[in-house]
């Protein structure tokens, strides 16, 4: 029962924010001594954990190309340009981004789209260009809001599509662990095809808070000043 | 043969440049501390490759470097962000009045390095298997997507390079700096918490977890093992921030012994249901950072938790709908 000392740190260490790496890595060892594991086994865990988990790191490899990128203007050629596009609203723009985020993702293609490739270089300048189109201004308020936005279709978008795709890191886990704890032989692709009503569900859900944000960012336009106020 | 490894390499070598550019930052504010952080990361994601990964996990190209080595940096590197030691410079780049300018000359042109990325990396992920050279296979099996990315990272430097023709090629690096001293310390955070997922599980959490489950879940409750398995799915990615973590928990503890033995719930359903629902709880926990604090710091959003509150809706909605799921698909 011990053991859950673990758990409950790392519950305490968010709660009084303490930075989320150090509790991480405190908790781990915490449970670890606790659970009877030996130091030189602990030492060893992270070591093999950290390496066989590397492949998230490799996200940041596009990080060069984009600041290039940035350094030239895509951000603002993609505000331009959408703010051409007549009937394009920001919550129309990011419906269509989550739908070909999941679409392709389904497909095993999660590397369309992302947080560095996509959305901060074209997708939330998109987002932002739309508003500035129907709204001539976007104070800072509504700025937030569609970073937020345009962050959250990317995560529910890949999440709620990559799960359909037979040989998705989430999938293979749930075979592979079944399988060799409980002696099944699992069809991975039942595993995926039973993804799929979630990731309708998931579409529908998103979709329509997506489509309602325009609605949310014209109220918050009209509570935002014009102009910040100044003398009588 | 080009596998995964390259891959991690050149990764390494993007976090051990960042780390040599800021030694040399005379104006960095936490300059050595920032210097030694990217560089022990650098130096660890290529020592990665020759160390042993966990059992059951593809074996190292040669495992030569004891992984116990590798841990006691990767933790050093761990304490040296978690004590606030780390923080971001300041990169000299373009003002936005630079920006625009270069945007109206530039035009649609800039969106091609940009393009290159998706286009270069399904392409080797679906084609890549089958390049030979010499009736060899010129790509590890199983790694095409992870190489597909690199080298369209790569591809798009380089058409990058020739269409912005910028006087010093190694702005890109400064600028790549700028982007990934705004991440810091969460570009840790993933590996850390599947450690923890590692150790949990060596310490017996899943099994106590379990006993407790025991002593709540009345024998023939369908309905309340369903939402056990479910919240409880959710719960421990809220804490552990990693729903594969969690699966190993949760499915031992309510999973396979309650709803599969004694009540008869079809495996595949109800296994790929559960993981969903503890998808529902990864929206909703900053311990997600590559998906939750990576994007808000990236996109150097003033609430970083801006993400997380505009997901929370979505999840609990969704995880509703997913217990209605795990209700009927399982047990027809």
């Amino acid at each position: 029962m011990i053991v859950l000392l673990g758990v409950a740190l790392v519950v305490v260490g968010f709660a009084l924010r303490i930075n989320p790496l150090l509790v991480v890595t405190i908790a781990g060892i915490v449970s670890a001594l606790l659970g009877g594991v030996s130091p030189l086994h602990i030492l060893e865990a992270f070591g093999s954990g950290f390496a066989s988990s590397r492949s998230i790191t490799l996200a940041f490899l596009v990080l060069p190309v984009i600041g290039l990128l940035e350094r030239y203007g895509l951000q603002q050629r993609a505000k331009t340009l959408v703010s051409q596009a007549a009937g394009l609203t920001a919550g129309r723009l990011l419906l269509v981004y989550l739908f070909v985020r999941q679409l392709t993702a389904a497909f095993g293609l999660t590397s369309i789209g992302g947080p560095a490739q996509m959305v901060r270089p074209v997708i939330y300048p998109m987002a932002e260009g739309a508003v500035m189109r129907s709204h001539g201004r976007v104070p800072e308020p509504v700025t937030e809001a569609i970073k937020a936005h345009a962050a959250a279709a990317d995560t529910i978008g890949v999440f709620f599509g990559e799960d359909c795709f037979v040989a998705i890191g989430s999938v293979l886990l749930i075979t592979a662990y079944v399988d060799a704890n409980y002696h099944l032989k699992l069809d991975a692709l039942q595993v995926a095809i039973w993804a799929v009503p979630t990731a309708i569900a998931a579409f529908l859900i998103h979709g329509f808070r997506l489509l309602r944000l325009d609605a949310r960012v014209a109220a918050m336009m009209a509570d935002s000043p014009e102009q910040p106020a100044s003398a009588q | 043969m080009i596998g995964a490894e390259w891959i991690y390499w050149l990764c390494g070598g993007f976090f051990f440049i960042v780390g040599v550019q800021i030694a040399f930052d005379r104006e960095h504010p936490k300059r050595w501390t920032n210097a030694i952080f990217w560089c022990l990361l650098g130096a660890s994601l290529c020592a990665g490759s020759f160390v042993a990964g966990p059992a059951g996990s593809p074996a190292a190209l040669h495992p030569t470097i004891p992984s116990w080595l590798l841990g006691g940096a990767v933790i050093v590197t761990a304490l040296i962000a978690g004590f606030g030691l780390t923080g971001p410079g300041t990169v000299r780049t373009t003002t936005e009045a630079e920006r625009e300018a270069s945007a109206a000359r530039r035009r649609n042109l800039l969106f091609v390095p940009a393009l290159t990325i998706p286009a270069v990396t399904v392409l080797i992920a679906i084609e890549g298997g089958r390049l030979s050279i010499g009736g060899h296979l010129l790509l590890v099996a199983g790694t095409q997507t992870l190489v597909g990315l690199g080298v369209a990272t790569i591809a798009a430097l380089v058409v990058g390079w020739a269409l912005l023709r910028p006087k010093n090629p190694a702005v890109a690096f400064t600028e790549g700096r700028r982007l990934l001293e705004s991440i810091g310390w969460a570009a840790l955070l993933p590996q850390m918490l599947s450690t923890l997922g590692l150790l949990f599980t060596q310490a017996g959490v899943g099994t106590q977890v379990g006993v407790i489950v025991h002593h709540i879940v009345p024998e023939h409750s369908r309905v309340l093992a369903v939402i056990v398995y479910a919240l409880g799915m959710a719960g421990f990615t809220l804490i552990m921030g990693n729903a594969f973590a969690a699966f190993p928990i949760m499915t031992a503890a309510v999973g396979w012994p309650i709803l599969v033995q004694q009540m008869g719930a079809h495996p595949a359903p109800l296994f790929a249901i559960g993981m969903l629902a503890g998808f529902c709880g990864t929206l909703c926990t900053p311990m997600a950072a590559n998906f939750n604090l990576v994007p808000p710091a990236l996109l150097e959003m003033r609430d970083k938790y801006g993400q997380i509150k505009v997901q929370i809706p979505t999840a609990i909605l969704l995880l509703a709908v997913n217990v209605c799921f795990m209700l009927i698909f399982p047990f027809r």
